[in-house]
């Protein structure tokens, strides 16, 4: 149905490195993690005719990497970004109007903080006088991140009683899995007292709760069902697909307790035919332990309200039976900014069982759902292997 | 040595007539005739049905604490952690960002769904920005 099946994802990595990378730009990030993406694909870059990418614009990495495509998506909603131009790949090729497709991500994130690089996304962009955020909402001391989801994480709070401990678990389960991935950044143990001990960022949110800020870049490939099955890396097909949008600053949300995810998870369960009963690992993002909890209820994993006890007792942490953010996440594996390309990565590596230690046992299916803004914008994929 | 100041909003033709209401420390939001209710932020159209017949009212300045979060970090000159940012629902129905004041920024003290009532914070001799402190009972 749709567009199920009708193109996989190929090739997938991450830059050279990820974490720190002193001395190296955002946009050598990109080159570096297009060069591995098309490596694993077993595809040369001359035969790339899609390019999307978020944060610098598409013609300028095009122009950075020499090429030159006939199809190239820009979309530019944050961390959903790049699971969102997954889609987009995949009706340009159901189409006919692309083969090939490269999806790219850089962004010097943690750098950018200590003043060594720049980030790759120009902040100016956000200052506009004439932007409603910035006459409505910064006068009133918001700015970054923490400073909006805390305030829907409190809504969710007071209306169905979710705890400080139950994120906490969250956190928790996720650094469990950092300590099976030799690329996660942080990777010593913790527990829920850690998280519950760590100093307040912006209440209800300790510094636990909130994901890292590092530098990485990744990438993806994407091709047609037609020639999937000739390259070297059993292919992941998407199965369904779904993206939507509610508004862009946190104010304007209709209901502060939801997300998006609720209609782009409803279209991509629909175009897969599958329920959430039917996913055997989950790739959700966690810019804060908050989000992974709310987007778990929107995508229908339990019901409206009951994130906090479904994740409970470890439920998500290797061993559990509800695997969620298996590479330790935007919390303790790596988060630059723009998550959302690494939750393609973790998604078709555990697809393709190359994990290691940190394996789902025979994982066929997979949910990946990117959110960015400020929970605006979503894009939700169903991933299978044959 | 003064203070790092508090951004200073810079008003547009679309929402003068807001902050000329704040400046005489009055709350005024635009309502669409077509649909019969108030909106926020000030368009010249209504977002909801997408009419263009759109008066300004004054709103009571009363409204209920949708919710809030306690900042603890900086997050623009001129604020000094910790203090509450909020969402306001207006009696009138629309919400809007804004500060919680008159109150010590203590989980054990705020609570969602509390009253609030708007007040001014005059940021410059052009500019007021409402905030809301709790009503009084």
């Amino acid at each position: 149905m749709g567009l199920s099946k009708k193109a996989a994802i190929v090739g997938v990595d991450e830059s050279d490195e990820i974490g720190i990378c002193e001395g190296k730009t955002s946009l050598a990030l990109h080159a570096e993690a297009a060069r591995n993406a098309l490596r694993d694909a077993g595809i040369d870059k001359s035969e790339v005719d899609f390019v999307a990418t978020a944060g610098p614009s598409v013609m300028q990495i095009c122009e950075y990497l020499g090429i030159q495509p006939s199809y190239m998506d820009g979309t530019s909603v944050g961390g959903s970004s790049f699971v969102i131009q997954v889609e987009h790949a995949v009706a340009a090729i159901n189409a006919g109007l692309a083969n090939v497709a490269l999806i790219t991500h850089g962004e010097m994130g943690y750098s950018a903080r200590r003043g060594t690089a720049s980030r790759g996304i120009d902040p100016r962009r956000f200052m506009d006088p004439e932007l409603p955020s910035v006459q409505f909402e910064m006068p009133y001391g918001t700015g970054g991140p923490p400073s909006v989801y805390s305030l829907a994480c409190m809504r969710h709070m007071h209306e169905y009683g979710t705890t400080h401990e139950q994120l906490a678990e969250i956190a928790v389960a996720s650094r469990k899995w950092a300590q099976l991935n030799p690329k996660a950044f942080m990777r010593e143990p913790m527990s829920i007292d850690d998280v519950l001990s760590s100093r307040w960022i912006a209440y209800p949110f300790h510094l636990y709760d909130c994901c890292l800020v590092t530098d990485a870049g990744g990438a993806c490939v994407i091709i047609g069902a037609d020639r999937a099955r000739d390259l070297p890396k059993k292919p992941v097909w998407v199965l369904g697909s779904g993206e939507a949008t509610t508004h862009t600053s946190m104010v304007n949300n209709p209901d502060l307790t939801q997300t998006p995810a609720r209609y782009s998870g409803k279209r991509a369960f629909e175009m897969a035919g599958l329920t959430p009963k039917d996913i055997d690992v989950v790739e959700v993002y966690d810019s804060f332990t908050y989000t992974a909890l709310v987007t778990i209820e929107e995508l229908g994993f339990c019901e409206k309200g009951e994130g906090g006890p479904f994740l409970s007792k470890q439920r998500s942490a290797p061993g559990g039976d509800f695997p969620m953010n298996t590479n330790g996440g935007g919390l303790s594996y790596t988060h630059p900014g723009m998550y959302g390309m690494f939750l393609i990565i973790e998604a078709a590596r555990q697809l393709r069982g190359e994990c290691g230690e940190r394996q789902v046992p025979d994982a066929k299916t997979a949910l990946v759902n990117g959110t960015g803004g400020s929970l605006s914008t979503t894009g939700t994929l169903i991933l299978g292997v044959d | 040595m003064t203070a790092p100041q508090r951004p200073i909003p810079h008003p547009t033709p679309e929402t003068q007539r807001y902050w000329d209401g704040c400046k005489q420390h009055e709350l005024w939001v635009p309502f669409c005739l077509s649909c019969q209710q108030h909106f926020f932020y000030p368009r010249r159209f209504c977002p909801s049905c997408f009419g263009w017949d759109i008066e300004w009212r004054r709103a009571s300045g009363r409204g209920k604490l949708y919710t809030y979060s306690i900042q603890y970090r900086p997050q623009a000159p001129g604020f000094t952690p910790p203090y509450v940012t909020a969402i306001v629902q207006l009696d009138e129905g629309p919400r809007m960002m804004t500060n919680l004041v008159g109150i010590e920024p203590d989980p054990d003290k705020i609570h969602c769904d509390m009253s609030v009532e708007v007040d001014f914070l005059d940021l410059s001799d052009e500019v007021s920005l409402p905030v809301f402190k709790p009503a009084r009972s």
